[in-house]
């Protein structure tokens, strides 16, 4: 996987002053977070459900070995293919040869964040494949050779005229004085377009928010049913997953789809909940002549048993991003990896290595409201700190950093030493702020002063003061 | 009187660094407020640092050094009180957890953890603190900081005791849940980022007419007090602390005279 993820603090420089991103990025911060917050509130057991679909997940990763040969045997018995694939390239020739032995020369796609992970529309492409988005938001930053910056609104970054430019940069072929200016029209725009292409695809691949063991079934949620016609149209179908969506059974499944889409867009459920087991049945009215499911691994099965295991009961609605300060301000490209926000800031690190991905734990101010809101109960803060610990243990974060956390652990293990020290810095300090009580600068300290003034202290220590007091009593 | 004195919990009180070297005035809020909810304050004299700076820098083995220190110090109080959410919540729900794989301490960190309060919420929810004599001529809004919110549940408390302060006005902070931006090493490590959201929290309280910020933490207070001051608001900012006591007579954060 090709990602910035070092240069998170130029990527994050840039977005902030980026005037189109900052103005895209209102939506997060005010429509998602009150959209949740009436959806939560309408639902008394919301927590109780919490609880429910965290244990759920909890039994399916602790006996996943059973229930993903469960699903495999059902998916069998429907007339469909299980492929499993290790690593990001195996999963990406998989689909490929599915696609050159039918012969396919288009494809159309469902939303994926996992296609998005290894890349596959680059590879259809340089194979002579053209892939096609189907999402709206998926479509716009493919016109635009973009990646996601969010996990169910890939296109959140972009402001409705960005999003009306590119159209008329793509679509020559439409009139020139078409009304592109409300979003409808737009939608209106892209739907037409679509259209065409789904008649004409040979492959459809979708992603999947649910593999049922109990059935063999795939679940896709959409708003747009774009993901209906990818897997309805096309001769083939498909569905490409990780390990961790596997899912014991239906009555499981409609318990975790009632946390899902009030979590992420604060609706009660999606416009389409789709299920889809197997090919064509001798009978049914339409559906694809093959069905196949890739289940990609990638790193994910050495998180099991480890600090990260419960990352993988995430079920990628995005609520962590959205009420993320740091996300809010920098967008989801900054982070530099498919996987943004602090979802991202757990999973990048385990599948590109903490030696590309330090930042994205260590840009956190662990206020902790990711995981106040996450339906899953995902522990992030506390699994960002286990990524600081792998940095610490493996000497990757800053000599700086370390050798000065070094002196101050050892002063403040000493607490004579510790009162000595802080008296004379602290009396120097004072001294010299005394007369406006704070500053514009100090030295070594413009991490704190480029943006704002270093308060003073208000002369002696506490504890030198109580010491007097003891001294004059 | 004898009596009544041997019934009074002793409370060990953390004084927190921040508080310690730069704003001993709320140490000496803390210390009266607490004996005016009924108890017997103490100061250890070997207390420094709760560790959260290494512990949420990765650096396990120093925190844990330092809270070994700290339990050490204050085991033997009924009660542990610091007036800081994130140092409290630091003591209280992450020593048992640093300790978790250690045999030799981890049914001490347990046991010292259970004794660990935040001050105000520890006025309110085990003293039953209810009202306050303190009196304070204006309109205040309060910042709810992360850690005392989300790790302890400190919403409530400080409000309830607020609008008991004489001549008091509380007017609600929008946003008042979401992070000011500090985070610990984070403000330093990526300034431009803390600063961005810093300055949205900056804009919110600017925004609520109120001529003092108040909240639980010093952190918070020194990096919003510090953007305040540089954007020149005429907004002060104080520790909650100092206005239950009744004691706003030394300058505001950052301020002289």
């Amino acid at each position: 996987m090709e990602i910035t993820s070092p240069q998170f603090k130029q990527n994050s420089r840039r977005a902030m002053q980026d005037p189109n991103l900052q103005k895209a990025m209102g939506y997060v911060r005010t429509g998602f977070i009150e959209r949740r917050r009436i959806a939560v509130e309408g639902l008394p057991e919301f927590d109780r459900l919490r609880d429910s679909a965290r244990d759920i997940k909890n039994h399916t990763l602790a006996h996943l070995d059973l229930y993903l040969e469960a699903y495999e045997t059902k998916v069998r018995g429907a007339g469909g293919e299980v492929h499993y694939a290790e690593t990001a390239a195996d999963a990406r020739d998989l689909i490929l040869g599915i696609c050159q032995r039918t012969g396919a020369r288009t494809v159309t796609k469902g939303k994926s964040m996992v296609s998005e992970e290894i890349e596959l529309n680059d590879h259809l492409e340089a194979n002579g494949i053209q892939p096609i988005e189907t999402d709206l938001g998926e479509y716009i930053i493919q016109l635009r050779g973009e990646p996601p910056s969010h996990l169910i609104a890939p296109a959140v970054h972009l402001t409705k005229e960005q999003v009306e430019a590119d159209f008329r940069r793509v679509h020559t072929h439409l009139p020139a004085d078409r009304d592109l200016s409300e979003p409808t029209t737009l939608l209106a725009e892209a739907r037409a377009i679509l259209r065409e292409r789904f008649l004409a695809s040979d492959v459809g691949i979708t992603g999947a928010n649910f593999l049922i063991a109990e059935t063999g079934t795939s679940v896709i949620v959409t708003n747009e049913g774009n993901g209906d016609l990818s897997q309805l149209l096309p001769k083939v179908h498909i569905v490409l997953a990780t390990i961790e969506k596997i899912t014991p059974t239906l009555e499981d499944v409609s318990q975790i789809l009632r946390v899902l889409a009030r979590s992420g867009t604060g609706q009660d459920l999606s416009v389409y909940t789709t299920f889809s087991t197997g090919p064509r049945r001798p009978g049914d009215p339409d559906g694809p002549e093959e069905y196949h499911v890739v289940i990609l691994d990638n790193g994910r099965s050495s998180m099991l048993g480890s600090d990260f295991q419960d990352m993988l009961r995430c079920i990628r609605c995005g609520a962590c991003m959205n009420h993320c300060p740091v996300y809010q301000e920098v967008g989801g490209h900054s982070y530099g990896s498919v996987y943004a926000g602090p979802m991202g800031a757990v999973l990048t690190p385990s599948l590109a290595g903490i030696d590309k991905a330090g930042h994205l734990p260590n840009a956190s101010t662990f206020c902790g409201r990711c995981e106040s809101v996450c339906p899953m109960h995902i522990p992030l803060p506390k699994m960002m700190r286990h990524w600081r610990e792998r940095e610490f243990e493996r000497h990757l974060s800053p000599k700086t950093v370390r050798w000065g956390l070094g002196v101050w652990a050892f002063v403040a293990r000493h607490p004579r030493l510790y009162r000595l020290a802080t008296k004379l810095a602290i009396g120097t300090l004072y001294k010299f702020g005394k007369l406006k009580g704070r500053f514009r600068r100090v030295p070594f300290a413009g991490g704190w002063t480029r943006h704002r003034d270093l308060p003073a202290p208000q002369g002696k220590t506490f504890h030198e003061l109580l010491a007097e007091r003891k001294r004059a009593a | 009187m004898t009596n009544d004195k041997e019934e009074k919990p002793r409370v060990g009180l953390f004084v927190t660094c921040l508080v310690d070297l730069f704003r001993p005035s709320v140490g000496f809020a803390s210390i009266k407020l607490l004996e005016e909810a009924g108890c017997t304050v103490d100061i250890p004299d070997l207390q420094t640092c709760c560790g959260q700076p290494a512990y949420n820098s990765g650096d396990r083995r120093d925190t844990r050094a330092l809270a070994r220190k700290a339990i050490a110090a204050f085991e033997g109080f009924d009660y542990v009180v610091a007036p800081s959410g994130s140092c409290a919540g630091m003591l209280k729900l992450h020593y048992p957890e640093l300790f978790a794989d250690d045999p030799a301490w981890a049914e001490r960190a347990k046991k010292f953890s259970a004794k660990v309060f935040e001050l105000v919420s520890f006025l309110s929810d085990i003293r039953g603190v209810t009202s306050v004599p303190a009196s304070f001529a204006g309109t205040v809004t309060y910042h709810d900081s992360c850690s005392g919110l989300r790790e302890l549940g400190i919403r409530e408390q400080p409000r309830t005791l607020l609008r008991s302060v004489d001549k008091l006005t509380l007017t609600e902070l929008k946003d008042a849940d979401l992070c000011c931006g500090f985070g610990g090493t984070f403000c330093v490590k990526y300034p431009d980022i803390s600063n961005a959201i810093v300055e949205r929290k900056t804009t919110e309280i600017v925004a609520t007419g109120a001529g003092t910020l108040l909240a639980g933490d010093l952190g918070c207070l020194m990096n919003m007090a510090g953007k305040l001051k540089r954007q020149k608001s005429m907004v002060k900012s104080r520790h909650v602390a100092e206005v239950l006591a009744g004691m706003t007579d030394s300058p505001a954060i950052g301020e002289v005279g």
